[in-house]
């Protein structure tokens, strides 16, 4: 056999190694071992990429990648070390916008070489360039899009839906471009065309992450994690790579199922997710309500009267959001309920599917804190509870409590299934302020006479709760 | 490793599928791993900037490769540590531990790790 039959070989035991590591995640059992494995046949694959004659005879080109290869694991390591699990979708939307970007460059390089070579005469076929086109424009809207959702997640700037004039014309002109300046290079083969259109995909990434909130950024990760999935197929077909298209495709193909299964829980179609704050201005409309119900009087609570509200509870419901997380309270959660749980007072943890910055988010959270899985409710789960329920405590979550998911048809939220915390005796907000939540948008809920709330940071109030329900 | 387009096509066909397949099998709770997972898998993108780098010609070319080594460098190192890192805390299952009335002694111990 050729060396080259070789390396393929390889290449299909790795693409093997990463459906078994995505096997393995159907279980917190094996999920560990499966992402071993997955790094394992990484690991294989790159070594045997070093064996092909066109990478061992590259000569100072070959220095350039171990020193590139060492920079980057330099910089991996410890950043994927050190990142807390509250910014962890932060973390994500990096890597995985560097993943786009390096998809788009090799797309580019590869159709420079293709056009430059010595024996090339006439233009590439027409699916060569094509390809080519597919790589660079779904890498380059990943990339620059991840971008955008890392500022918007670090909060660099606001979370709010982010509109302007005539943005739907803006976009739709940068559209057109793009497809034009794509067919052009079709036609012509010319190198300056692509580079233009790679900007204005660039371009693209950034107008069209714009203007999705806050709220919905866990469905614009996954959605942009496919994204990078299938930028990478597409340069696998561009270099004739079996095992580029096999895990592209494979992450492309989960993405977009996780995505959809996002909006489901959101109880809105992808389309609504990703366009809804064109044209609609009700977010305005929302903002100007939170202004002039500042005015209005809450109930607010001492710890000791919450304390031995609890204390004598019978059911109480723990309802954690991202707040909770900011405040690195999880612990102390936890050690809230222990105390319950031994004065034999029934509680679990309701989790919304999109609580916290990224699709099961709190549920890494929550394990962090060595919270047990059995005191971990989904939504669906946990509703019918709610009615019964003594006191639903809610830490630092807002819209997925926010009733006007239900009955305000004009929010921005409108139709988003949520935890009925409305329904329990007496509900508990541990909040920072009166700010509204991720959305932008005031909670009714706050102002109903059955809600007591405790202003505060999470660990603190908690801390205080801990201490009243001791001595109660 | 040349492939023509239509056997190219095939496996990307089937992959989609066994992606589909696989992944609809993962629990919600599992959610933010497997995008981290997945994430990593895309990495070996890392092979394809190898390649490119390798028969690079001239300096606009090298420049080209030489980042897109290094981004695709961080995106499979990084995701596959990241994702080694939350599946780590999962293992704890509850019926490992001595049950939670053991829960407030730890607490010392726990509180400083949030630090």
């Amino acid at each position: 056999m050729s060396l080259l039959t070789w390396v393929d070989l390889v290449y299909l035991l790795a693409a093997i190694g990463f459906i078994l590591a995505l096997k393995g995640l159907s279980s917190p059992k094996f999920a560990r071992q499966g992402n071993m494995l997955g790094a394992g046949a990484a690991t294989l694959a790159i070594a045997m990429t070093f064996t092909i004659p066109s990478v061992r005879h590259a000569g100072s080109r070959l220095i350039l990648m171990v020193v590139a290869m060492i920079i980057g694991t330099a910089i991996a390591v410890p950043a994927a070390r050190r990142v807390k699990m509250t910014a962890m979708p932060q973390m994500v939307a990096i890597f995985n916008g560097v993943g786009g970007g390096a998809a788009a460059l090799v797309s580019m390089t590869a159709f420079l070489i293709l056009t430059s070579h010595d024996s090339f005469t006439g233009k590439p076929a027409v699916y060569k360039i094509v390809e080519v086109i597919l790589g660079i424009l779904i890498g380059c809207v990943s990339f620059s899009g991840s971008a955008i959702a890392f500022i918007k997640l670090q909060e660099l700037i606001t979370g709010r839906p982010i509109t302007y004039p005539a943005q739907q014309v803006i976009n739709a002109f940068v559209g057109i471009a793009i497809v034009g300046l794509a067919v052009a290079t079709i036609l012509t083969a010319n190198v300056a065309l692509l580079v233009v259109m790679s900007v204005l995909a660039l371009v693209l990434g950034v107008i069209f992450v714009l203007p999705i909130g806050g709220a919905d950024v866990p469905v614009l990760i996954s959605l942009l994690n496919s994204f990078t999935g299938l930028a990478v197929a597409a340069s696998g077909f561009s270099l004739g790579n079996n095992l580029l298209i096999i895990a592209g495709t494979l992450v492309g193909a989960s993405g977009i199922l996780l995505t959809r299964m996002m909006s489901k829980a959101m109880g809105r179609s992808l389309a609504n997710v990703l366009f809804s704050a064109f044209g609609s201005v009700v977010t305005a409309s929302g903002g100007a309500d939170g202004a002039g119900a500042d005015a209005r009087p809450v109930k607010v609570g001492t710890p000791e009267d919450i304390g031995v509200l609890m204390a004598y509870a019978r059911k109480v419901v723990i309802i954690p959001g991202y707040g909770l997380a900011v405040a690195q309270a999880q612990h102390t959660a936890r050690e809230l309920a222990d105390l319950l749980t031994e004065r034999g007072v029934e509680v679990f943890y309701a989790i919304h599917p999109v609580a916290g910055r990224m699709p099961g988010h709190m549920n890494v959270l929550l394990a962090e804190a060595n919270v047990p899985y059995d005191e971990l409710k989904e939504m669906d789960e946990a509703n019918p509870e709610l009615a019964t329920a003594d006191v639903a405590l809610v830490v630092g979550a807002n819209d997925t409590v926010n009733p006007a998911a239900n009955n305000t048809p004009g929010s921005p939220i409108y139709g988003m299934p949520i935890i009925h915390a409305d329904l329990a005796q007496h509900i508990v907000f541990l909040k920072r302020s009166m700010r509204p939540g991720f959305a932008g948008i005031d909670n009714e809920l706050l102002y109903d006479p059955k809600t007591t709330m405790l202003f505060g940071d999470a660990k603190d109030t908690l801390t205080k709760l801990v201490a009243a329900v001791k001595s109660a | 490793m040349t492939v023509g387009i239509i056997e190219l096509l095939t496996i990307f066909v089937l992959a989609a599928f066994v992606g589909n397949e696989v992944v609809s099998k993962v629990p919600s709770i599992l959610h933010t791993p497997l995008m981290s997972g997945t994430n990593a898998i895309h990495g070996i993108i890392l092979v394809g900037t190898m390649a490119i780098l390798g028969q690079a010609q001239g300096d606009v070319q090298t420049i080209l490769g030489f980042l897109a080594v290094l981004l695709a460098t961080l995106n499979v190192v990084g995701g596959f540590v990241v994702t080694d890192r939350m599946l780590e805390m999962f293992k704890a299952k509850p019926s490992d531990r001595p049950a939670k009335s053991a829960g407030t002694p730890e607490e010392p111990g726990q509180g400083g790790a949030t630090s």
